[in-house]
């Protein structure tokens, strides 16, 4: 792939369409006496219609940042706003109801459900809403046509490969067509190129108007492929940039996004 | 949700197999410990469990079992004859007696000895001969156990001869008793041939055995043969528990095997809990995974417990089901120490009782784990 990238640094950290607002975020853990500060007062912005990495060393507060995103950990202070709701406001039963409706989530380690097939694993976040089993499966074939594994609908999770078992998690978190997905270090399990694949793929089908997608990641080798991306670092935003694609990109699998 | 919890938890044969059979051996350890238990309560009341004929046993008032007796005079019988509302009364003897085989072997044995005119005490089932041949001289009947005891091996053979205190005694008939605490041979006879046979002691009366009269309360009658002979008179019900708490009381019999049976208990229960704990502990990131999705709390738990249930219902059945059979195969393989004992209804609603909490307990503790996920389960 060859991709022109003109880089812009900016400290800048609102965007025009932000689908995501954190004002001095903070997230304390409490380990016995110790407390551990894994955010120290996040202030950042994260566009619709764009794919925004999320990249720092190890235990710099990128999980930690995403699941408070994902309404998966509560902030210890801070605003946080998500889909226009203020994240403070959504609690207990309304946070469940808004995360299955809402987000998609892709795993380091791909968490299928090794007892169900492959489309019955894409069916799960419809099934989950209610939609009844048969009309998920035929919505869950559809979504596994865009991932190119329409041969493999039947296949036990075990007989795929990783980079397969990772189409399939995102085939899973796209089914119910969410506004916000979640991708934590999505490409740390696979090798180079499987890792390469998994991110053009991730840039096909899940880049959407109406949709921002979060990649956390520590892989330099992929940081070319999103549009913005924020570096943290020690529980704070060091760096926003943002990387101005080029139209004629060679490859019609990646979109482009004007800043 | 309820196919994708049946799913989870069938869709690894072997691990499915292995919590099954975990729960099944959880089972099988707490019914089989729990009845070779209550079995072995049963038999320090074997005489009162085979009498169902009086209503009422009488003992000398410083009696504290079945096994332990003063005799009384045998006019007491006629005192406790003459109180109102008793229908009949018998004398009954019972005692250890000394046996002397043919070849010379000693061994222990229980003599009892039944009224002679109307045969009331004697055994309820006869495998060869008959009761009424007691009345021929120095006749006993033997049972099954007792036999197989002195004459290991052998096939029953009627006749044969041996001495009990040093008197004569025929082998006149084989019955088949409940077995007693001691696993010594019992026989039967009649009251006057136990007199000869008993060692000599002024009174050899161990039990009056009392029916009372149709619509008389059993209760009221004790107390007044107690009021007008100062002796014990206890209903039959109450005889087998006076029997089974004197031993909880006086001996570590009980107290031993109780501990013997908890740890049974303990270790089934661990094995059960263990398993099912485990694999639920094994799928928790698949839970997790599902939380995050959108499946609330209630969902969840829901679908552990229908787990649970269902692995508790496969494995219980299964493991009562190799209770009972193992009762079954030592009893017909003759095995003297287990004779007579089975799974009694209540020692199974006790183990459906327990393995159900232990699941419970055990899809309760891992479920909390999922019930306060850290995303740091799912994003790992
Ligand atoms: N549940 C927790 N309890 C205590 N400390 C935690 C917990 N989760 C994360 N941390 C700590 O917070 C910091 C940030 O963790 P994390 O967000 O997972 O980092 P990253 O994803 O960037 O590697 C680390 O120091 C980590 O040890
Ligand atoms: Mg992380």
């Amino acid at each position: 792939m060859s991709v022109e990238l003109a880089k812009i640094d900016s400290k800048q950290i609102a965007v025009n369409n932000a689908a995501v607002r954190c004002q001095k975020l903070t997230k304390e853990f409490r380990a016995g006496e110790t407390i551990v500060r894994a955010l120290r007062g996040v202030d950042v912005e994260i566009a619709y219609g764009e794919m925004t990495l999320l990249v720092g060393p190890s235990g710099c507060g990128k999980t930690t940042l995403i699941s408070i995103i994902a309404g998966l950990l509560d902030p210890t202070d801070g605003e946080v706003e998500v889909l226009g709701e203020n994240r403070r406001e959504l609690t207990g039963t309304r946070l469940v109801k808004f995360r299955q409706k809402n987000i998609g989530f892709v795993f380091q380690q791909y968490n299928l459900l090794p007892a169900l097939d492959v489309v019955e694993n894409v069916s799960i976040p419809l099934i989950i809403g209610g939609v009844s089993q048969s009309d998920a499966k035929m919505r869950a074939a559809e979504v596994l046509k865009k991932v190119s594994l329409e041969d493999k609908i039947n296949a036990r999770v075990s007989q795929l490969s990783g980079g397969q078992q990772q189409r399939v998690a995102i085939a899973r978190a796209l089914v119910h067509d969410p506004r916000l997905m979640v991708c934590d270090e999505p490409t740390a399990a696979l090798d180079a190129a499987s890792g390469h694949n998994i991110m053009e793929l991730l840039r096909e089908v899940s880049i959407d108007q109406d949709r921002v997608v979060i990649v956390v990641t520590h892989d330099n080798r992929v940081f070319d492929f999103g549009d913005r991306v924020i570096e943290m670092a020690d529980g704070v935003v060091e760096n926003v940039t943002t990387n101005q694609r080029s139209r004629n990109n060679g490859g019609s699998n990646t979109k482009v996004k004007q800043t | 949700m309820r196919w994708l919890a049946w799913r989870m938890l069938t869709g690894d044969r072997t691990k499915y197999l292995g919590i099954v059979f975990g729960v099944a051996f959880g089972s099988l350890l707490i019914a089989q410990q729990a009845s070779i238990f209550v079995g072995l309560m049963r038999r320090t009341s074997h005489i009162i469990l085979d009498v169902t004929e009086p209503d009422i046993w009488v003992l000398d008032k410083y009696g504290q079992n079945v096994d332990e007796i003063q005799p009384m005079s045998e006019n007491r019988l006629y005192q406790v004859r003459g109180v109102a509302g008793v229908d009949w009364a018998v004398k009954m003897y019972k005692g250890l007696v000394r046996v002397k085989q043919r070849d010379g072997d000693f061994r222990q044995a229980i003599l009892i000895g039944i009224d002679d005119s109307t045969m009331i005490g004697a055994p309820q089932k006869m495998i060869q001969g008959s009761i009424s041949d007691l009345s021929r001289p120095d006749a006993i009947i033997i049972d099954l156990a007792g036999y197989s005891l002195m004459y290991p091996g052998e096939e029953i053979q009627l006749g044969r001869t041996m001495e009990i205190n040093d008197r004569r005694a025929v082998i006149v008939g084989i019955c088949e008793v409940s077995a007693p605490f001691q696993t010594f041979p019992v026989a039967f006879t009649k009251y006057s041939h136990a007199t000869q046979y008993a060692p000599r002691e002024r009174n050899v009366m161990s039990f009056v055995l009392v029916k009372a009269e149709a619509g008389i309360n059993q209760q009221e009658l004790c107390e007044k043969i107690e009021e007008q002979t100062g002796l014990q008179a206890i209903r039959s019900d109450d005889f087998f528990w006076f029997n089974i708490n004197y031993y909880i009381e006086n001996t570590g019999i009980p107290v031993n095997f109780g501990i013997t049976v908890m740890l049974g208990f303990i270790v089934g229960a661990a094995i059960a809990g263990q398993t099912f704990y485990l694999f639920t502990i094994e799928n928790l990131k698949q839970f997790g995974t599902l939380k995050a999705m959108g499946v609330t709390n209630i969902r969840l738990l829901r679908m552990i417990l229908l787990q649970a249930l269902i692995v508790g219902t496969i494995g219980y059945s299964i493991g009562i089901a190799m209770a009972c059979a193992f009762f079954e195969i030592t009893g017909a393989s003759g095995q003297a120490d287990l004779r007579g004992m089975y799974v009694p209804w209540q020692v199974m609603l006790i183990t459906a009782g327990a393995v159900g909490l232990i699941v419970l307990v055990a899809s309760l503790l891992s479920i909390h784990k999922v019930l306060v996920l850290e995303p740091a389960v799912v994003f790992k």
